[in-house]
């Protein structure tokens, strides 16, 4: 099962990783998996498992074009993002680095700690108590690049970029 | 007929493209500033494997999000990215001092109109300020541009923000953007990009306060015809009267008022006058958005004779070297440091809440900067107020938000 972190509207980016925690900062870029939302929500990083779910409301990432955002979420094993409306460049550093975002508004029908099964092939959370959620499918040239594992693996495995015509 | 977006992107696509077109482009500059360059030097070699830049005289690498370097690590990886600027034979570095990426690139002649330009700092829409496409990406993404010399985008629809008539007195590009931001709100421009027409009258620096804010908007990209700026590019981007906007926003400059953005978001904007008494501890003048010698001069021009509020510190640091040897030539920098302002090295400067200006819980800070985000300057308990250059003289003057129309044309300063 994994674990429902819940949050607001325009999430950004200072506040998934502030600045003065980039690995610009860091003697070990490793240290980076301790920062996410350390100060925006310091029982985070002590206690997302692998799997786990960010649910979140609209313009999520919005912000500075920090890749280190979406790599500490990754670091600590985010399996998916869902919110109403990404932020463009967060979107991209997310798609890029393999994590699956969702396009749907879930915050009026998960609460923060719900326990549920995410289907990533089929696009399907399945709740502690059954209710099934269907999220819409990225379109194809998205899920090509999380089936790839990423941008580059994508690149090194086609030679091309995303919609182009192989 | 097309958007400035359309006809940019079609160039650099080598065929006609419509918004909602995905299309691979070739990329005419990238910037790459040192914060991020480290990690993008090891993707570009390591996971991309590729051993060279696709083309070294269209790279710029800019050393300015902690310039110069505040600790032994941040000093490391300084010196570890010049290494790799000469093994990699790229012309263009610019080193501590010389300034922020953005309006060094303008002013060196690297940034021109019709140019796709990639950067990895989100403000690299500030590139729109001579008619180029300007947009922030990540590291990956800088990465694979730096390999291939191209990426690839999904051609954006165009939001125009279209002002009319002429700024009053006291109030500028700053309150336009921030008023812009109030009305299309922080989500209102993602995916598209923003067009900003009916500001001709503006120059190159004062246009990139409003690109580098469009960003703020959530916008790919921040456009201002290059008209009346004579400068020459791959392509002259004009405004097509046939063109398809997803939305035009009309704002009268006579009716503007100063607007402040309060925290802790850019979009929660408000009429100054609306905002009641605050108490302001530092007074931060700089960044990409306004640190440029227009800003420097205006403060300057409220500040001239007169001496900061007891208690409050004045932090100015100039945008560029240029900008600063402008001030300094001119008398506008004596101004202000017999104001008790003080310098620092031109560069991102506490923007980021890295050094020269962090803050402490409890203090309030009225900044010409672009964020307001919690946390951004220093301290989550530290309060930011974004506003423009005038606003920000008049308050370093008053110690309070203060409206610049009341301290400027000789009227007295009102002590309370």
């Amino acid at each position: 099962m994994a674990r429902v972190w819940l949050f607001g509207p325009d999430i950004n980016t200072d506040q998934i990783v502030p600045g003065r925690y980039a690995p610009y900062m860091l003697k070990d870029e490793s240290e980076l998996r301790r920062y996410p939302f350390v100060e925006h929500r310091p029982d985070f990083a002590p206690n997302v498992r692998p799997g786990d779910i960010i649910v979140a409301g609209k313009n999520f990432g919005c912000g500075s074009s920090r890749e280190y955002a979406p790599l500490a979420l990754r670091m600590v094993g985010v399996g998916a993002i869902i919110a109403p409306l990404f932020a463009r460049i967060f979107f991209r550093n997310a798609l890029n680095l393999g994590i699956p975002c969702f396009t749907a508004d879930l915050t009026g029908e998960l609460a923060d700690g719900d326990e549920v099964e995410l289907d990533l092939e089929q696009g399907r959370i399945t709740t502690s108590d059954g209710r099934v959620i269907h999220l819409p499918p990225p379109p194809l040239f998205l899920r090509e690049v999380w089936a790839a594992g990423g941008i580059v693996p994508f690149y090194r495995q086609y030679g091309r970029f995303p919609g182009e015509v192989a | 007929m097309p958007t400035m977006s359309e006809q940019i992107l079609s160039r650099v696509a080598g065929r006609p493209v419509r918004a909602g077109d995905v299309v691979t482009a070739n990329v005419d500059l990238v910037m790459v500033h040192d914060s991020l360059a480290p990690g993008i030097i090891r993707i570009l070699h390591q996971e991309l494997g590729a051993e060279r830049v696709w083309d070294p005289q269209r790279v710029a690498v800019v050393i300015d999000h902690v310039a110069p370097a505040a600790s032994v690590q941040t000093a490391e990886k300084q010196q570890e990215v010049r290494r790799w600027v000469r093994a990699q034979g790229i012309p263009n570095l610019f080193d501590v001092g010389r300034g922020i990426s953005h309006p060094v690139l303008v002013e060196e002649g690297l940034a021109q109109p019709g140019m796709l330009i990639l950067g990895s700092d989100s403000h690299s829409t500030a590139y729109g300020c001579v008619g180029a496409f300007g947009s922030g990406m990540g590291s990956t993404d800088i990465a694979l541009a730096l390999a291939t010399g191209k990426t690839w985008l999904r051609v954006p629809e165009t939001i125009v923000v279209r002002a009319r008539g002429t700024f009053g007195f006291g109030v500028g590009p700053k309150d336009l953007a921030l008023r812009a931001a109030r009305l299309l709100r922080a989500d209102g421009a993602t995916y598209a990009a923003i067009e900003w027409h009916g500001v001709e009258q503006l120059s190159v620096m004062e246009r990139m306060t409003l690109a580098t804010l469009s960003i703020e908007m959530g916008a790919k990209a921040g456009i201002i015809p290059p008209t009346g700026l004579d400068l020459t590019g791959p392509l002259v981007p004009t405004v097509d009267a046939d063109a398809q906007y997803q939305e035009v926003v009309e704002i009268d400059l006579g009716q503007l008022e100063p607007q402040v953005s309060a925290p802790h978001y850019v979009d929660n904007v408000a009429d100054l006058s609306d905002l009641g008494r605050v108490a302001v501890d530092v007074v931060y003048l700089g960044t990409c958005t306004n640190g440029h010698y227009e800003d420097m001069a205006v403060a300057a021009q409220i500040l001239a004779g007169r001496r900061l509020a007891p208690g409050v510190r004045m932090i100015v640091v100039p945008a560029s070297a240029q900008a600063l040897q402008r001030a300094a030539a001119d008398g506008t920098l004596a101004t202000l440091l017999a104001a008790g302002a003080t310098i620092g090295t031109p560069g991102c400067g506490a923007c980021i809440g890295r050094h020269m200006g962090v803050l402490a819980p409890g203090e309030v800070c009225l900044f010409t900067g672009n964020r307001n985000f919690r946390g951004r300057m220093g301290s989550p308990e530290a309060q930011i107020y974004l506003a423009s250059p005038a606003v920000a003289a008049a308050t370093a003057l008053t110690g309070y938000l203060t409206d610049p129309r009341t301290v400027m044309d000789g009227q007295p300063v009102v002590s309370q």
